[in-house]
């Protein structure tokens, strides 16, 4: 296509004088910009220079630092624009799948979206039908998305961001680790929908300039910075150069043009095809009744690069993992250098380095950290391993970056990292699974300098399976692979003459489709797409629907996709529901407050008739087991040392004269107070067997008269009566459970969605704060009612607690409380970003004020200091008092009054404060 | 086996660690402030029991009884009719109520043994059995002194003498403490562990780990040895400023024995939580995991309450738990003062259980990483 005419175009977007920075380093520098309306605009340039930061910007996923954003007519700092536009508005995120929900089918994660962005059934249904017959998904509704190949998943992102019908569509390298039919056909599919809807704008980033130079408008950065702006044409004619990649490279900066040089393959010095590196024969893989990897066989002699191409999801990376060992192999044998794979060999690990699809290098270790590591892991010997690293640093350009973190490096810099510390040890084979991909030109030809280097100067044999055709020219042979079976493996020429293609790429297409039978239909299919998408688009752009019913379907949203995770995650409910019951069983009858079996002995040193008759009184209470007597004092010093006995009772010498002379005698006790609890029991059940043998003995020797018989105590033990611990322990056990759960539940699935990504559906789509919060909440609200249900249920079938109150203000009451739990889920998930801390944190934000200071051990009133004030704010202790009263008080809804007001209070504030710290953009 | 290789990867375990500051605010409560509330918080067992008066009597008898009870043990007592009485009790207002009845005095004095009525509120237990024996036996004090000043029939004159002997005032905050920071401990050797290794997963970094020349069981042992080092420095450094320094616990043993002990819990503890991150597949699963073994370590070993209370068969079965044998180990050391010659039961029972724990989770950290 050929660059606008003259007049002012229209503007979907407009960047004046943006800046942003993460932390020290500037990612967008000053930028000014516009983009053309209802084009396909498309942004190159080397990794890290800010385009997908400026992406994020324009979607509104991230927030404005510096300088102004216009998109769609509307600032995009005003809240109230962000919320009109981003129905207009569709992202699709760099990355995989990332904005998926890996669980949910094909079919509910385009439902989800739709239901986000207000869609009725009905539209849903017709649209969802159309987007995936369109992108050839509709044969896999019912797969879940995280079993989709990488092709199939961008794909499904497409749809996902299609079903709204935007204005906007910004797409952030869409096609990076797809394999070549996929991209071809998703840029059919971006082309049909185009012709359907003119106006529709598209922004593309993308690392593949075949693609770029496709697309009416370009965008070239470098450094945060814009170098160029215009269409393909424009830009060739500006650098006279033949193509884009070498257009791009002219409008660098001359310092950094001057790194690059194209990449020179010598040819292959006879003589090194005898000796084998690798063979793998009839290699196959299963994964229960699915066959990945099928009679594969190879052989690769020393120093040769073999390329390893083949659609996402054909089984490749699975058989670099059996070349490797890291997976045995169903059938058939791997020979490396001669010997067969043992995972256990160590010595065939310190000969092959390998370098896995994503980055698997550790993110908190600085790039220096993590080649120091390596080093010393392979064994180089010490005096070895300062040269070797500053080799390596000088050889991948890594010396601007070693005190740098992974994380915050550009995803070239990150590649050249994992290859840097693939062939730290010197190995002799490089196994690279998608080393480029997503790897800007520039860096890439930097990359296979490299490797054509290794190969041919150090005899290094190099692996490496791509999806890049000018890469797969480079290889010595290459093999295409589809659906677990090798195709084809020649050398890239011979393959393309056989095919008589033009191209590698035509040729590999050619032979995917003989593999999957006929597919020509698909082109003309995309007209049919883009007619019938169109027509849709009046019925979807006047929606009637009020604010507040909008409004209810994006949380219905929600909470029906929260609810299908955790039903696609039967374990989780399993664990949550059936756990906590154990848990119950557990406590409730493992917690017995009502101490016995403890040891005593005696020290009598009087050993009259009276002393023996006193310890047989305390052997005779169901309290103390009678151990042998203790011997002298260092007997007792040695006995209640190592905890043998808890009591000792001393009678002194004389002691029987002396009492019945009516001399001032003393019995001494001596308790273990090592535990004060039980100390302190041990104590009271002294003091009582010990009134009442006085008062035994004072009726013998003094008759009825005695002072010790003038009045009587009538022990009441109200809503108890036999004193059963389960009784105290069981209603009390709930709260304790009704807190962790839930507020664990939550914490995990709103930090989990930090972490993996999918947040960014929160960012961009219409939802609110409240709608997500809420949407989030009412699944684990429901299922901790159901778990309230079964420990209710436990306690009074199981336990046979009685139940005296009213469960109608039990329930009330257990529905106020798990609000309250999940809402304190929703503030601690607020503040954290790592899952790990999320789990550290919520354990000790519920467990331990759960078991000690809500009542149930020691009553809250009797608590002190801090522990005090705690027990009186946390909610726990206000639903014990709930669930002690309907269980064992018998009191209904009008006696309960304050502890609901509590309750209710809180509900409010912890999700204020839930909603307050919630963040709507990325910082 | 590589000593250096394992050495390394710990070292990078720890690095690792160092970056997440939340983290490490978070272990730091934990060791600090959680341990200082907590154990600041535990009452006596009899500490301001909430106690209510009905009297129906008003007489000097009867004011004698209310004057009897004060602050630390019983709160001031509430005054109230017995129309209250009920309702206060109900709400869990007073855990007692004593209703001492009309002509209480007189027919004291006539010697026509009246009653007076204790009510306890059961549901509060701890305080239900010592409280209704200090109540019994203040009553009994009380009454007899006043009647002694009437009637002069003898007393039996045997006194009993409670000595409470390596913590004489039972004071809960020297126990609690160290109950805090085992579960301090315990909580943290879990996490750190299992949570940082289905991390590796999730990122996909322990599939790199694989491809080097390094063993399973090099992996597992710096993971442990690493993570264990931060918990045993942690807790070293809570019990010397906190528990020792802020909380004024005395300590009558040996502190590096307690630490040689924490060591061997803290290695069963990591090892446990490798064992649950195999089992578990993602982060929320570990979540619900790690509750279910969390609560029942916490509450059943001995620390909260009693073991001599706990019926036989969970008694039987939390000896499996490294825990139990610990809280037995800290009161015996710490306490007691006892040496390894009375302890060391309880070392071999925790390097049983690690050795066993140990080698079950490597058999699945095996299995999880293929």
């Amino acid at each position: 296509m050929t660059s606008g005419p003259a007049e002012p175009v229209p503007v979907v977007a407009r960047l004046e004088n943006v800046s942003l920075r993460y932390g020290k380093t500037l990612a967008l520098d000053a930028i000014t910009l516009d983009v053309p309306a209802g084009g396909m605009a498309g942004l190159i340039g080397p990794d890290g220079v800010g385009k997908s930061s400026l992406l994020s910007l324009l979607s509104g996923a991230r927030k404005i630092q510096e300088g102004s954003v216009t998109v769609l007519g509307g600032d995009m700092r005003d809240t109230a624009h962000r919320r009109r536009s981003c129905p207009q508005i569709a992202y699709m995120p760099q990355g995989l799948g990332r904005n998926l929900y890996p669980t949910l089918s094909v079919f509910e994660n385009v439902d989800f979206f739709g239901r986000l962005f207000g869609l009725d059934q009905h539209e849903r249904e017709d649209r969802i039908a159309e987007l995936l017959k369109s992108t050839g998904l509709a044969s896999f509704a019912d797969r879940p998305a995280g079993k989709l190949s990488g092709g199939m998943k961008q794909k499904l992102g497409l749809c996902c961001a299609l079903i709204h019908d935007p204005e906007l569509l910004i797409l952030d390298e869409p096609t990076t680790g797809v394999d070549p039919l996929s991209r071809r056909q998703f840029w059919e599919l971006i082309d049909g929908i185009r012709r359907g809807r003119k106006e529709m704008s598209v922004l593309v980033a993308t690392a593949y300039m075949e693609e770029a130079a496709r697309f009416d408008w370009l965008i070239a950065m470098n450094a945060g910075n814009v170098l160029a702006t215009g269409s393909p044409n424009d830009l060739l004619k500006k650098t006279a150069a033949p193509n884009l990649d070498a257009a791009f490279i002219a409008l660098l900066p001359e310092d950094q043009r001057r790194g690059h040089v194209d990449v020179v393959i010598p040819p292959r010095v006879d003589g090194g095809g005898e000796d084998v590196a690798i063979e793998a024969d009839h290699l196959t893989m299963r994964f229960g009744d699915f066959t990945a990897v099928d009679d594969v066989s190879f052989r690769i002699t020393r120093g040769e690069i073999f390329g390893f191409l083949g659609s996402n999801g054909c089984g490749k990376t699975t058989t670099m993992k059996m070349l490797t060992g890291l997976l045995p192999a169903s059938e058939g044998t791997v020979t490396l250098f001669g010997r067969g794979v043992d995972p256990n060999d160590m010595a065939v690990r310190h000969r092959v380095g390998y370098m896995s699809q994503g980055f698997s290098l550790y993110s908190e270790l600085t790039v220096a950290q993590n080649l120091d590591l390596h080093a010393r892991l392979f064994h180089l010997p010490a005096d070895r391993i300062g040269p070797r690293i500053a080799e390596v640093e000088h050889r991948f350009d890594l010396t601007d970056v070693m005190d740098a973190l992974p994380d915050a490096l550009p995803l070239g810099i990150r590649q050249r990292l994992s290859l840097a510390v693939a062939m730290l040890h010197s190995p002799e084979l490089l196994i690279l699974d998608e080393p480029t991909s997503g790897v800007d030109p520039v860096a890439r030809d930097q990359f296979w300098q490299i490797l054509a280097d290794l190969s041919r100067n150090d005899n290094v044999t190099i692996f490496v399976s791509t999806h890049f055709m000018n890469e797969a020219e480079r290889c010595d042979r290459i093999s295409l692979m589809h659906a677990g079976r090798v195709l084809v493996s020649d050398t890239p020429e011979a393959i393309v003459a056989q095919r008589k293609a033009s191209s590698l790429e035509d040729a590999f297409i050619a032979y995917l489709q003989d593999a999957i039978g006929s597919n020509a239909g698909s082109e003309l299919e995309a007209d049919e797409i883009a007619a019938s998408l169109a027509a849709e688009h009046h019925a979807v752009s006047d929606r009637p629907a009020g604010a507040l019913r909008q409004s209810m379907r994006r949380m219905l949203a929600y909470m029906r996709r929260e609810t299908l995770e955790l039903r696609r995650d039967p374990l989780r409910a399993t664990l949550a529901t059936l756990g906590s019951v154990l848990l119950m069983f557990v406590i409730g009858y493992g917690i017995n407050l009502d101490v016995d079996n403890l040891s005593f002995a005696v020290l009598d040193r009087d050993d009259t008739t009276i002393s023996r008759d006193y310890a047989t009184q305390i052997a005779g209470s169901r309290y103390f087991n009678e151990k042998a007597p203790v011997t002298d004092y260092k007997d007792l010093d040695r006995r209640m040392g190592d905890g043998e006995l808890s009591l000792v009772l001393e009678f002194p010498p004389g002691f029987g004269r002396d009492v019945a002379r009516g001399r001032n005698v003393e019995i001494g006790a001596w308790i273990d107070g090592a535990m004060p609890t039980r100390g302190d029991t041990i104590a009271s059940y002294v003091q009582q067997i010990h009134t009442e043998w006085l008062a035994q003995k004072a009726r013998q020797l003094y008759g009825d008269s005695s002072g010790l018989g003038a009045f009587q105590v009538a022990l009441r033990y109200r809503y108890n009566p036999n004193v059963e611990s389960l009784v105290a322990m069981a209603p009390a056990v709930i709260p304790l459970l009704l807190m962790m759960i839930p507020a664990m539940l939550i914490v995990l699935s709103v930090v989990r969605e930090k972490e993996l990504g999918s947040i960014i559906n929160f960012y961009v789509t219409p939802v609110t704060r409240l709608e997500f919060l809420l949407g989030k909440q009412i699944p684990y609200v429901a299922l901790a009612m159901l778990n309230f249900v079964l420990l209710a249920a436990f306690a009074v079938f199981v336990f046979r607690v009685p139940f005296t109150g009213s469960f109608l203000a039990f329930t009330f009451g257990a529905l106020l409380y798990v609000i309250v739990s999940t809402s304190m889920g929703l503030v601690v998930s607020s503040f954290m970003n790592s899952q790990i801390a999320a789990i550290f944190g919520t354990t000790l934000i519920t467990l331990i004020p759960a078991i000690q200071y809500s009542g149930l051990i020691d009553p809250v009133s009797s608590l002190q200091g801090a522990g005090a004030f705690i027990g009186k704010i946390y909610p726990a202790a206000y639903f014990v008092t709930i669930s002690r009263g309907t269980f064992s008080k018998g009191l209904g809804f009008g006696d309960l009054a304050n502890a609901y007001l509590a309750l209710l209070i809180a509900i409010p504030i912890l999700f204020g404060l839930g909603a307050a710290f919630l963040k709507k953009q990325a910082a | 086996m590589r000593v250096g290789n394992i050495w390394q990867l710990g070292v990078k375990e720890l690095r690792g660690l160092m970056r997440d500051s939340t983290m490490l605010i978070l272990i730091v409560y934990a060791f600090t402030v959680s341990i200082y509330a907590a154990s600041r918080a535990l009452p006596d067992t009899l500490n301001h029991a909430a106690i209510a008066i009905v009297d129906e009597d008003q007489s000097p008898v009867s004011s004698r009884i209310i004057t009897a009870f004060y602050p630390p043990f019983f709160s001031v007592p509430h005054l109230i009719t017995q129309e209250e009485m009920d309702r206060r009790m109900d709400a869990g207002t007073d855990t007692f109520a004593l209703d001492i009845p009309p002509e209480f005095q007189r027919d004291l004095l006539a010697g026509r043994s009246p009653t007076i009525q204790l009510n306890i509120d059961a549901t509060r237990m701890t305080q239900a059995f010592t409280g209704g024996g200090y109540i019994e036996a203040i009553l009994a004090g009380e009454i007899s002194e006043f009647l002694s000043r009437y009637r002069s029939d003898g007393n039996l004159p045997v006194r009993l003498s409670l000595r409470a002997r390596y913590n004489a005032n039972l004071n809960k905050v020297w126990f609690g403490a160290i109950t805090n920071v085992i579960m301090s401990i315990t909580m943290l050797s879990i996490i750190l562990t299992g949570a940082a290794l289905i991390r590796e997963r999730e990122h996909g970094t322990v599939e790199h780990l694989l491809v080097m020349p390094v063993t399973p069981f090099e992996i597992m042992v710096s993971k442990i040895w690493s993570m264990g080092v931060v918990v045993l420095l942690a807790s070293s450094i809570s019990l010397i400023f906190v528990v020792q320094g802020v909380l004024q616990v005395p300590v009558h043993g040996s502190v590096p024995l307690f630490l040689a002990g924490a060591a061997l819990d803290i290695f069963a503890m990591t090892a446990l939580g490798i064992f649950l991150a195999t089992m578990a597949g993602t982060m929320p699963q570990f979540g619900m995991l790690l509750i279910l073994v969390l609560i029942p370590l916490q509450v059943l070993s001995g620390g909260v309450t009693p073991r001599e209370s706990m019926p036989a068969v969970i008694r039987d079965i939390m000896l499996a738990a490294p825990n139990t044998h610990f809280i037995v180990l800290a009161q015996s050391v710490l306490f007691r003062g006892s040496g390894f010659d009375v302890v060391w039961p309880q070392f071999a029972a925790l390097l049983g259980i690690g050795c066993v724990l140990f080698a079950l989770s490597m058999r699945s950290f095996r299995r999880f990483l293929r």
